[in-house]
């Protein structure tokens, strides 16, 4: 073979070539017309260094060139077809594959925590980075710890506020989380600062009483602890559970182991203190009971009240989930009603 | 408590508005629950006076015209007292009064007047009755009569009603705190607010003039801890009659009914000071004497309203020498009750221990203003006081002569004013800011303490009705109430120590764990710590059941409160059947609470509470191995592995339940819920328990994470299906592969194959199982080794051969 000869054997497999891949219609068959012409043993483009042998010496060199050039210029074509046909292909593939974005979504299955003890985590978050400890008392507790020792003796007329469940004569189911407190200052010295969470029961069953609630206790007791710091601290609880800028209001008010005793109302966070249902037209809300810890109290436990003073509050986890939520309803919380449970992930 | 604006002005001159003064009492810490005007409802009714009436013929009508200050108006009335020349209510057109019934008496709501026609004649407005207005007999002379209500002769025509029959007056309903009994009256609410407005407080007239009369009369208290003091004063040539009308309005703006003179001084002295009293009637008390005692068990008496009781020793009695003529500070007996015929009285003022009337108003189910009073604490101030203001009346009415027979037994406690000296350091540092030495003293001087000031020193003198006035705090109080709580200026605690806080590790892993099944789509419930014995035979539990030993409350409000829950799954079930009712057909709950377990009954000491988990899954996509899922969310939460093992509880499918245990200690039970126990509550769906004692697992809370090594050499897993008798368990495969070769780091069952291709009573379970590699690569050689042992293993325990 001369290179005359190989010319034209080689310019006629590049028209053949052309002729061929204007049919191929997929990068697919762009692939198989390659392999099959590109193949060593078999394809036309493939073979061709094969013919090495059987050219003179002299030629060798310059036939290798050319069928090197007739490879780079097959794979050019091939490379130019297969992007052309690829994007139409993904571009058809993209449209066959269009969906309905505003069909319904698949969920993970959900659970999700009680809302008692989304507010108690929160409270815990709150009162737990300025240090408070959390302790949980029991729910059956004697007389002593729930009254006597809280300087409610057996014929204090504050017994009457609250109906309690006896278990026998000494024991009840607890009327107040205050009942931990006497036992967190038997055994602790001060500086004392914890919050109480847990279930509370008085013989309360009507529309807006439930004979079972939740409460959280707070005490303080170091030196120098002030009703201004009570105040100071209900201020920062109020505006982190309920936002900022809400803010409170003390008046006066009595329980047995605080002295003096305040109501702490909030502003009311729905309208800011305008005035709305929600507090009733009078810009407040009432959340918690609170008050300086009753030196009798401190001195029952072993306390030395000319170096310590502290502070109590009480908050009803319920009360603040349902202002929270808008929940209307007290008993709703206990019935583990699916359809309540579900609605308040907060 | 409820106060008339009017009665209160009779000891204090007040100078706001009635809004002001709710705000003014709320401010120094007595909640105004509610106030309204007594004729709220009233308005643009006027004196009008009758200048002439014609009867229309043929009607019951009369035609008027009534002069209304400014023009005469045509009104027809129909009323029968009707009569020229006199003043009744004139309300005009636009005005708002009660609308009544046919009986006239029964009223339906409030009406507005309009432009009425009357058989052809027209009508400009209405006379109006005393129903009309609201205003009764008992507020008005006449206000009852069934027709117009007759105004003074000297009403201004024209002027507006309201002020002439009290419908301006306002009714405070106020809230008292537990530990202010002394102002559970209405002078004690008027100190107060003398001491808010800067007002002197004017005291009740208690004076009398003594007869000299004496009568031969003994008074015992044999029960001093029940009665600290009793006072008797005896009235003679006493005439029973109706009361004047100034006290019967009083009586019936504060919720008291008029009775007749002597039983309503007694009503009137309690709302006025607070102090309960008590008229016998001379004639029946036997023997000469009253005896205060302790009542025998068995003893009977029949109270003024006709109620009889068998009493205890634990019943306080007042007895005449023979028998007991009233149940102490409850109520008088019937045996000598005032009556028209009553011709002299023994009037009692007493203080009796609140607990004791407590109690026994309990216990007997009887109950009176008296009884209520007394429950709330009564003074012996208030007792002296009391006992003078009533003779005082019974001469300002003039309806008996006072006595000089006056008995008074007492344990000797003074009435007089106690002393306190507290340091105004402490007082100040209790509210954490510095109140001016004269505001303090102006504070306590409004308050009656007559305060001294030297140095530090502050010395108050106590009235004897502050029995709450104890040391420098309720001084304190009594100072930062008055001053204002808006002067308290928020801190942060500059003086205290940096303390560490957040969860313990316990709380920590319980909210860990209700966390993992809030993952696994379950949704945390909260039920009550009381239960009902029926749940316990829900659960078809025998009477020796370790759960049927829950301790009983004493009181429970009804049967089904009435145990303390010894399981938390009867909750469970109900909460399960409840979302069916409401149309929840599958749903995830759990509950992490309290089990409740007495070493002994009656409880001696307290019992164990059991923090416990409770699960629960519903729905026909449900079964035993999704609620397994979420137990071993649990496991995995703890970081531990449990194992299950089929058992046999009598509330669950005997087929489908399983004891699970760590450790080797049984710690809970799971399982799919009896289909009679569905029936039974009408649930629809499949539902499945589990119950875990997360208390038993207490000791591994907060168990080290390690961090294994990854391995260095590849890992291996081989396919095993194996063929064995139906009865083996997976769980038991399981165990055996993996003990069989110390490599297995993970088994899974892939496949479980029963049917035509196996023998009779054969099932193929088909494992994945992993080989990891320790210090060397593994070969084939040394991993068919440990296939081998695994498959020689299972094949001397439960005869499983290889699949082929």
């Amino acid at each position: 073979m001369d290179m005359n000869e190989l010319t034209a054997k080689l310019s006629a497999i590049k028209d053949e070539v052309l002729a061929d891949i204007k049919d191929l219609a997929s990068s697919k068959s762009v692939y198989e017309y390659k392999k099959g012409i590109m193949d060593p043993k078999a394809g036309k483009i493939g073979t061709l260094m094969r013919e090495m042998g059987k050219i003179p010496n002299e030629l060798k060199a310059e036939y290798g060139k050319a069928v090197n050039e007739i490879k780079n210029w097959a794979a050019e074509r091939f490379d130019e077809l297969d992007a052309k046909l690829k994007e139409a292909e993904m571009r058809a593939r993209y449209d066959s594959e269009k969906i309905d974005v505003t069909l319904p979504a698949k969920k993970q299955v959900k659970g999700n925590l009680h809302p008692n003890t989304q507010v108690r985590n929160q409270i815990v978050d709150i009162f737990g980075s300025m240090g408070f400890e959390i302790y949980e008392g029991t729910e059956i507790e004697t007389d002593h710890y729930n009254f006597t020792a809280l300087n409610t003796p057996a014929d204090h007329p504050a017994r009457d506020m609250q109906d309690t469940f006896y278990l026998s004569p000494e024991f009840l189911l607890r009327t107040q989380t205050s009942a931990g407190q006497i036992h967190v200052m038997e055994n602790k010295k001060p500086p004392i600062k914890i919050i109480s969470p847990g279930k509370v029961f008085r013989s309360d069953d009507d529309a807006t009483h439930s004979p079972m609630f939740t409460q959280m206790e707070g005490l303080v007791v170091d030196k120098g602890i002030t009703l201004c710091d009570l105040n100071g601290m209900l201020d920062e609880f109020v505006t982190k559970i309920f936002g900022a800028g809400t803010r409170t209001r003390l008046r006066p008010s009595y329980f047995p182991f605080t002295e003096p005793s305040v109501e702490v109302d909030v502003s009311c966070f729905e309208c800011g203190g305008k005035g709305c249902r929600l507090c009733k037209g009078t810009g407040w809300i009432e959340v918690l009971g609170a008050g300086v810890v009753n030196k009798k109290v401190l001195e029952g436990c072993g306390i030395d009240s000319d170096v310590y003073s502290g502070f109590a509050f009480g908050i009803g986890i319920e009360r603040i989930a349902m202002l929270k939520y808008g929940i209307n309803n007290i008993k709703m919380l206990f019935e583990s009603d699916l359809r309540v449970l579900s609605q308040i992930d907060d | 408590m409820l106060v008339p604006l009017s009665w209160l002005k009779d000891y204090v001159d007040i100078d706001v508005t009635a809004d002001e003064l709710e705000e003014k009492l709320f401010s120094c810490g007595f909640e105004v629950e509610e106030k309204h005007e007594v004729g709220e409802a009233i308005s643009k009714v006027v004196v009008g006076l009758v200048k002439s009436c014609e009867p229309i013929e043929g009607t019951h009508l009369s035609l008027c015209k009534v002069d209304n200050g400014s023009e005469e108006l045509q009104i027809c009335c129909g009323a029968d007292n009707v009569t020229a020349g006199k003043k009744f209510p004139l309300a005009l057109i636009g005005a708002t009064v009660y609308a009544t019934a046919k009986d006239h008496k029964t009223i339906e709501g409030v009406m507005t007047i309009g432009q009425g026609k009357l058989r052809g004649y027209d009508s400009f407005g209405m006379l109006c009755s005393g129903t009309e207005l609201g205003v009764s007999e008992d507020m008005y002379p006449g206000a009852g009569y069934n027709g117009l209500l007759v105004l003074p002769d000297d009403a201004p025509v024209g002027a507006d009603v309201k002020p002439i029959l009290g419908l301006d007056d306002y009714i405070f309903d106020i809230s008292i705190t537990a530990n202010r009994p002394d102002c559970q009256s209405i002078f004690g609410i008027a100190r107060e607010v003398a001491a808010v407005l800067g007002k002197e407080v004017k005291t009740p007239d208690l004076s009398y003039t003594p007869s000299g009369e004496t009568i031969d009369f003994n008074v015992t208290v044999e029960a001093p801890d029940l009665c600290p003091r009793y006072s008797a004063h005896y009235v003679s040539d006493v005439r029973i009659k109706e009361s004047p009308a100034w006290m019967r309005r009083r009586l019936a703006l504060v919720g008291c009914q008029a009775i007749s003179n002597i039983v309503d001084i007694t009503n009137y002295v309690l709302k006025e000071l607070g102090q309960p009293m008590h008229a016998f009637d001379f004639s029946y008390l036997k023997g000469g004497r009253i005896n205060v005692r302790r009542a025998a068990d068995g003893e009977k008496i029949v109270t003024l309203d006709e109620k009889e009781f068998s009493l205890t020793h634990d019943n306080l009695v007042i007895c005449d020498g023979e028998k007991p003529v009233a149940l102490a500070g409850i109520m008088g007996g019937l045996n000598s009750e005032i009556l028209d015929t009553t011709s002299a009285v023994m009037f009692e003022s007493a203080k009796f221990a609140r607990d004791n009337i407590r109690k026994s108003s309990r216990a007997l189910g009887q109950a009176s203003d008296s009884s209520a009073r007394y429950a709330k604490g009564v003074d012996e101030y208030a007792t002296v006081m009391a006992m003078k203001r009533a003779l005082h009346l019974i001469e300002e009415l003039g309806c008996g002569k006072v006595s000089s027979s006056h008995f008074d037994v007492n344990t000797g406690n003074s009435v007089e004013p106690s002393k306190l000296t507290v340091s105004i350091k402490k007082v100040c540092g209790v509210l954490g800011i510095t109140v001016p030495e004269a505001d303090i003293k102006r504070i306590l001087t409004g308050l009656c303490f007559e305060p001294v000031i030297d140095g530090d020193n502050l010395t108050i003198s106590i009235p004897a009705y502050r029995e709450d006035m104890e040391s420098y705090q309720d001084v304190a109080e009594e100072i930062i109430r008055m001053y204002g709580y808006s002067h308290i200026t928020p801190t942060l605690m500059p003086t205290a120590q940096v303390t560490p806080g957040g969860l313990s590790l316990a709380q920590r892993t319980s909210l860990k764990i209700k966390n993992a099944l809030c993952a696994g789509g379950a949704y945390e419930g909260i039920h009550y710590s009381f239960f009902s014995p029926s749940d316990l035979d829900l659960l078809r539990l025998p009477a020796d059941a370790p759960e049927r030993f829950a301790i009983k409350l004493i009181n429970p409000i009804n049967i089904d409160l009435s145990l303390m829950r010894t399981t938390l799954v009867p909750q469970m079930i109900a909460a399960m059947a409840r979302n069916q009712k409401r149309g929840t057909l599958s749903g995830r709950i759990f509950e992490l609470g309290n089990r409740f377990f007495a070493k002994e009954l009656p409880l001696k000491e307290y019992p164990d509470e059991r923090e416990t988990l409770c699960i629960g899954v519903f729905g026909d996509e449900e079964d035993f191995f999704s609620l397994k899922g979420l137990v071993e969310n649990v496991a995995d939460a703890l970081d531990i592995r449990f194992a299950y093992d089929a058992k046999e509880y009598t509330f669950l499918h005997p087929g489908r339940s399983a004891a699970v245990s760590y450790d080797g200690k049984e710690i809970g039970l799971m399982g799919q819920v009896l289909y009679e126990i569905a029936d039974e509550l009408d649930a629809r769906v499949p539902m499945y328990v589990a119950q875990l004692d997360i208390k038993a697992l207490e000791g591994i809370f907060g168990k080290k994470r390690v961090f294994a090594p990854l391995p260095k050499f590849a890992i291996e897993k081989r396919d095993l299906a194996l063929v064995m008798d139906k009865a083996i368990t997976a769980g038991a495969v399981e165990s055996v592969i993996k003990e069989a070769s110390a490599y297995v780091t993970l088994v899974s069952l892939f496949d479980i194959y029963e049917g035509a291709q196996l023998p009779a009573g054969k099932k193929s379970l088909a494992y994945s199982v992993v080989f990891t590699p320790g210090d060397m690569e593994f070969t084939d050689e040394v991993i068919n080794a440990e296939v081998d042992k695994i498959l020689g293993a299972l094949k001397d325990k439960y005869a499983v051969e290889l699949r082929s």
